[in-house]
């Protein structure tokens, strides 16, 4: 990571004493929000004093938040009408955003659906209505499985390709004191963590099931796939040859940073504090397939829109930015400092970035993966968690409490679609 | 004009002059958004698109809840175990505390500290001591003399108390500051003659401390009750992957609220939420200031 801040800071100096000496009179300023995370800001920054070099008379402010805070913040501001001119939002909020007429669609004759749908990852067309986009991302994430090496190399094994592997692997780094109580966990677990991403939008379709129907708006896992991807989620946990769990070291990634986990399913955001971990030894490969070979993957991103604040020479000035940051220079330069993967297949699965050894596994995995469109992602994945609890805590069956879940998840997903705002 | 008032007009002018920047400030800041909450308890809203009417459909759908009623019964919990509990320990170091001479101070602040520490980190503090093997303290010390891990925080039934413990250490050292005034405030001479009548010390208790510690016990009640009622960051930070859980089982009425508003954007689900806490609160509240008028 140091040589990629050490490049970008290079870049940084020489485009600013650019920008400095060729500040245009007239220059239309546009705001960019997004949440606080260093090396997103590092990276934006970067993006933006290319951006200016390029086109003189305009110039870009960025404001950023904690990220407790930024979904609050811009939920309160942009109707107010004091916001930004190009936001970033979860894409997951996208509907309401949609929906209260805050964002603007992108133009189609510079972003032409047909030409987008051809060249990004397939998932980013959940941002399609009709003709148009409404908001693009500079990149995606998704999972895979991280691995200690010195655990993986005490134990003697290899890093696991299918679940099998994966659950002899988990068994072999396995350890439990003279009581019983382990003190290291060959796999982690955990539904509060990206293991509700894995079971389902991985496992039930492993297991030939598809978690929702009808763009997302009807629950389908109350069935044999569903069950069957429970009863090996909770194999992992349950049982005297449980390999994890819950609540281990209190959290996986924990557990997983203080060397007492051998397997860990995370997202590539985590990339960047596993290499601030001292000590720590790891590796990364793809989520395990099933023994016939079928995988399947978890993918969310962060989008950029433009607001309907933005008119005139700004709504002008806004698109350019936008098309600036969806290009292929602006994904590199943000795999490089963030290490989040590029949203678009020619710059994704390069030679070089697909084999990768750590962004790699997560670059093929964009290549099957799947993205929930939530409705309320905490409260949903509260529900996976209650389902593991039930199970757990009160010796509720797997059938019983699969279905508990599934109800109240349509619940939640009817409540909303329902509702009088959307 | 103002020339021409009496000298009690003047002061009554004077009077408003100067209350007008508080009831301003709490019209404002106080009265506004709670009208504001009352109303918007009656509508849709998101935070993004426009407020929709909906009548009582809020109040409907909270008392057909039934999370809520889990969350409801939590409250009552937290405040029927938390206050009784805090006043009786209280008020027993406060008694022997102050008939100590040794370390007095140094004894009386180490139990003030933990109310001039940070909730959040000692929330956190304490959700580590909860863990089981191999981080737990609590877990770690009962392995070492080979008794079963005990499930803190990990169990419907236990993880209500453990979090409602370091709540109420967290509080003892202001109660026992106030008792300890009030013990002083007790005139001697009523000790004095209760020494020369031969009386045991039982009965001094029960006679003469007690009943004129009875503005402070309730000062004590219903700070410390509506301190439990509105109990949030302990809460929120012992159990911030699962906030409330395992099942519900901690989860208290303004955690609910948080979730409802913050994570689920439904602000008029919340705002009925919150109406409902309102009038909880007022209503334990009268019920407590009746009490201290009877004194």
């Amino acid at each position: 990571m140091a040589f990629f801040n050490v490049k970008a800071l290079a870049v940084a100096t020489a485009t600013s004493a650019a920008a400095l000496f060729s500040t245009a009179a007239q220059a239309v300023e546009i705001e960019y929000w997004q949440y606080f995370f260093d090396a997103r800001v590092q990276a934006m920054e970067t993006l933006i004093e290319n951006f200016q070099e390029a086109n003189p008379d305009i110039t870009v402010k960025m404001t950023h938040f904690p990220y407790a805070d930024y979904r609050t913040k811009v939920a309160a501001a942009i109707p107010a009408g004091e916001g930004p001119d190009v936001v970033q939002l979860f894409y997951g909020w996208l509907n309401d955003y949609v929906a209260a007429d805050l964002i603007q669609p992108l133009p189609a004759d510079v972003f032409p659906a047909s030409q987008i749908d051809e060249e990004f990852f397939p998932m980013v067309q959940a941002m399609k209505e009709g003709d148009a986009y409404w908001a693009l991302p500079t990149a995606v994430r998704s999972l895979a499985l991280f691995y200690n090496e010195r655990l993986l190399e005490a134990a003697g094994v290899e890093p696991p390709t299918t679940l099998d592997e994966m659950i002899a692997a988990a068994k072999a780094m396995t350890k439990r004191d003279g009581a019983g109580n382990l003190t290291q966990v060959g796999m982690t677990a955990g539904m509060t963590a990206q293991d509700h991403h894995w079971w389902r939008e991985g496992l039930i379709r492993q297991f030939g099931g598809e978690p929702y129907v009808d763009d997302y708006q009807t629950v389908n896992y109350n069935n044999e796939a569903g069950l069957e991807a429970l009863n090996f989620y909770s194999s992992l946990f349950t049982g005297d040859d449980a390999v994890s769990a819950i609540g281990f070291m209190d959290e996986p990634q924990a557990a997983f940073k203080a060397g007492r986990a051998g397997l860990h399913i995370d997202g590539s955001f985590r990339i960047g504090s596993l290499n601030n971990t001292r000590g720590l030894k790891w590796g990364v490969t793809e989520l395990p397939a099933t023994a016939d070979g079928t995988r399947s993957n978890y993918s969310s991103y962060w989008v950029n829109a433009i607001t309907t604040k933005a008119e005139g020479e700004k709504y002008d000035a806004a698109v350019k930015f936008m098309q600036y940051i969806t290009s292929d220079e602006a994904m590199q330069i943000w795999l490089d400092v963030v290490g989040e993967l590029p949203a678009k297949p020619s710059v994704g699965l390069t030679e070089e970035n697909s084999n990768d050894p750590v962004f790699g596994p997560f670059i093929k995995g964009l290549a099957y993966a799947h993205t929930t469109k939530f409705a309320n992602e905490s409260g949903q994945r509260q529900l996976m968690v209650e389902m593991v609890e039930r199970m757990t805590l009160q010796g509720m069956s797997a059938e019983e409490s699969l279905a508990i879940a599934a109800e109240a998840e349509q619940k939640i997903l009817d409540e909303y679609y329902n509702s009088a705002s959307n | 004009m103002y020339r021409n008032l009496t000298i009690r007009q003047k002061q009554i002018v004077w009077a408003w002059a100067f209350l007008a920047i508080p009831i301003l400030f709490y019209g404002v800041i106080r009265f506004y958004p709670t009208g504001n909450a009352i109303l918007i308890s009656f509508q849709e809203w998101n935070l993004l698109g426009d407020r929709t009417w909906t009548g009582l459909d809020n109040y409907q759908k909270l008392f057909a809840d039934p999370v809520f009623w889990k969350v409801f019964k939590n409250t009552f919990v937290y405040l029927l175990l938390g206050t009784p509990i805090s006043l009786v320990i209280s008020f027993v170091i406060a008694y022997h505390l102050d008939k100590t001479r040794f370390m007095h101070g140094f004894l009386r602040m180490l139990y003030f500290l933990p109310f001039m520490t940070s909730a959040v980190a000692m929330a956190w503090v304490w959700r580590w001591f909860y863990q089981p093997v191999p981080v737990g303290l609590f877990n770690n010390a009962l392995a070492s003399i080979g008794i079963p891990q005990f499930p803190f925080l990990q169990s419907t039934t236990w993880a209500l108390p453990s979090v409602l413990a370091p709540a109420i250490w967290a509080g003892l050292g202001f109660q026992v500051i106030i008792f300890m005034a009030g013990l002083r405030a007790i005139p001697r001479s009523y000790y004095e003659a209760a020494r020369i009548d031969g009386v045991s010390s039982w009965t001094v208790l029960w006679e003469i401390t007690l009943p004129l510690l009875k503005p402070t016990i309730v000062f004590i009640v219903v700070f410390s009750s509506i301190g439990f009622l509105r109990i949030f960051d302990h809460v929120f930070n012992m159990t911030t992957n699962n906030p409330g859980g395992p099942l519900n089982s901690t989860k208290p009425l303004v955690l609910m609220i948080y979730e409802t508003a913050f994570s689920a954007f439904d602000m008029g689900y919340a705002a009925a939420q919150t109406v409902v806490l309102f009038l909880v609160l007022l209503v334990v509240s009268l019920i407590q200031l009746r009490l201290l008028r009877d004194s």
